[in-house]
């Protein structure tokens, strides 16, 4: 297995002395390619200062941080930028779309910021938006999109250019049970290709999704859940004859 | 509820005997409910007793059912009548819960988060189900999942809930104390 996120003792403080704060104790946490994790717990117990480290916006006060074979620690700001441009990709409940560029120029931004040529990087978003099922809405603008369709463009943006990683915050926040289903179905199979994906929410239902939940509280993980065996339902299998109208006993 | 609104919902469809009635029973609950076969002959012959339902050929080896008029009527008054919860939960859980915040001595806070991790391995069991599951071909199983996987999310969300309360009860004590 390879292991793309690894926290080794990882800690984050804030302040010093006695206004010191602290926001993450010594973590350890390894997440393998194909795994997707969901990180839950109450408000302030962490959540988002590891998906920062993880994620490259901010850097560990002790221990280590590797994010695709980076020791996000020892990156400057350049080498954190370069990480979040093409290793990491990040997903937020409100989605930091760009209004005034559509769907697909949206998607190519992080490859053009990237220095590659505006061609091949609008070639690359037409793939990944595809990929995710919005290839006839690709020249729409975000304020013409529904919100599970602005929630998937954002995913898109995150993915575009081969970032294996995807950080997601709260992403199914806004949206209704069964639109939120369909993001959670995207970072699935992200993950069932190959990928990783982190995922922070408050929601056990899409929390679900993930392979293992770990629970933080006052900056520590305190427990982990993995799928219980089962469930065994008794009576028979589901099978073609059920249907939504009613096709008579069989 | 009882098995025979299930099966006067099935013979209002079409009439049909007993074993065809129990499979059709069991894939239009999703799996989550078997029926065995003697339960299924005896609720016919009470629904026969009450004149809900009727022998097709009376007599005869193979006993067709079909639902009478009385049968139809009772099964419209229960798909219109809500189902309503008939008093405070007397769960086992809320209980559990309930008793460890009166008792003082033990740690609610890991009681309710053993509880949430059981609750969640529980959620991505069934999620599992649910992403192997044909949106289409599966529906009845989906629409089962759903009702499992919803009142498991809201015992985690009422863990929570309890979790965020006692922190906020034990606030101003802690503060009294300094």
């Amino acid at each position: 297995m390879t292991t793309l996120v690894q926290l080794d003792g990882a800690t984050r403080w804030f302040g010093s002395g006695h206004t010191e704060v602290v926001a993450l104790h010594p973590t350890n946490l390894s997440v393998e390619a194909g795994e997707l994790l969901a990180i839950m717990g109450p408000s302030g117990s962490g959540k988002t200062t590891l998906l920062s480290l993880v994620g490259g916006l901010d850097r560990p006060s002790s221990g280590r941080v590797i994010v695709g074979g980076r020791d996000v620690g020892a990156l400057d700001p350049r080498g954190l930028a370069v990480l979040r441009r093409r290793t990491v990709g990040y997903v937020f409940q409100d989605l930091n779309l760009l209004a005034g560029l559509t769907a697909l120029e949206n998607v190519a931004l992080p490859l053009e910021l990237d220095g590659r040529p505006a061609a091949e990087a609008r070639a690359a978003a037409a793939a990944v938006l595809a990929s995710v099922g919005l290839t006839e809405l690709a020249g729409r603008f975000p304020d013409d999109l529904s919100g599970g369709e602005q929630q998937r463009v954002a995913i898109a943006r995150a993915l575009v250019g081969g970032r294996r990683i995807l950080l997601a915050d709260e992403p199914t926040g806004a949206l209704d049970s069964i639109t939120g289903e369909s993001v959670m179905r995207l970072l699935r199979a992200h993950c069932n290709e190959g990928g990783t994906g982190i995922l922070v929410t408050h929601d056990a239902a899409h929390a679900a999704w993930a392979d293992r939940v770990v629970f933080l509280r006052d900056g520590r993980i305190v427990d982990e859940a993995r799928p219980a065996p089962g469930p065994e339902f008794t009576g028979s299998p589901p099978g073609p004859a059920v249907r939504a109208s009613g096709s008579g006993p069989a | 509820m009882s098995v025979r609104f299930g099966l006067l919902a099935l013979l209002a469809e079409a009439p049909t005997h007993g074993y065809q009635l129990k499979t059709a029973f069991e894939r239009r609950t999703g799996g989550s409910w078997a029926l065995n076969i003697g339960q299924v002959y005896t609720t016919l012959q009470r629904l026969e007793r009450d004149g809900l339902v009727e022998a097709v050929r009376p007599g005869t080896d193979r006993r067709d059912y079909r639902i009478t008029g009385a049968g139809r009527t009772l099964l419209e008054a229960w798909f219109g009548t809500p189902v309503v919860p008939e008093g405070p939960s007397r769960d086992e859980l809320t209980i559990k819960v309930l008793l460890a915040v009166a008792a003082g001595d033990i740690d609610v806070t890991e009681v309710l988060q053993r509880q949430r991790t059981a609750s969640v391995e529980q959620l991505q069991a069934y999620t599992r189900r649910k992403a192997q599951a044909d949106p289409e071909k599966d529906l009845a199983f989906l629409v089962m999942l759903d009702a499992l996987i919803f009142r498991t999310e809201a015992e985690v969300r009422w863990l929570d809930a309890c979790e965020a309360r006692i922190r906020h009860a034990a606030r101003p004590a802690r503060e009294a104390a300094r």
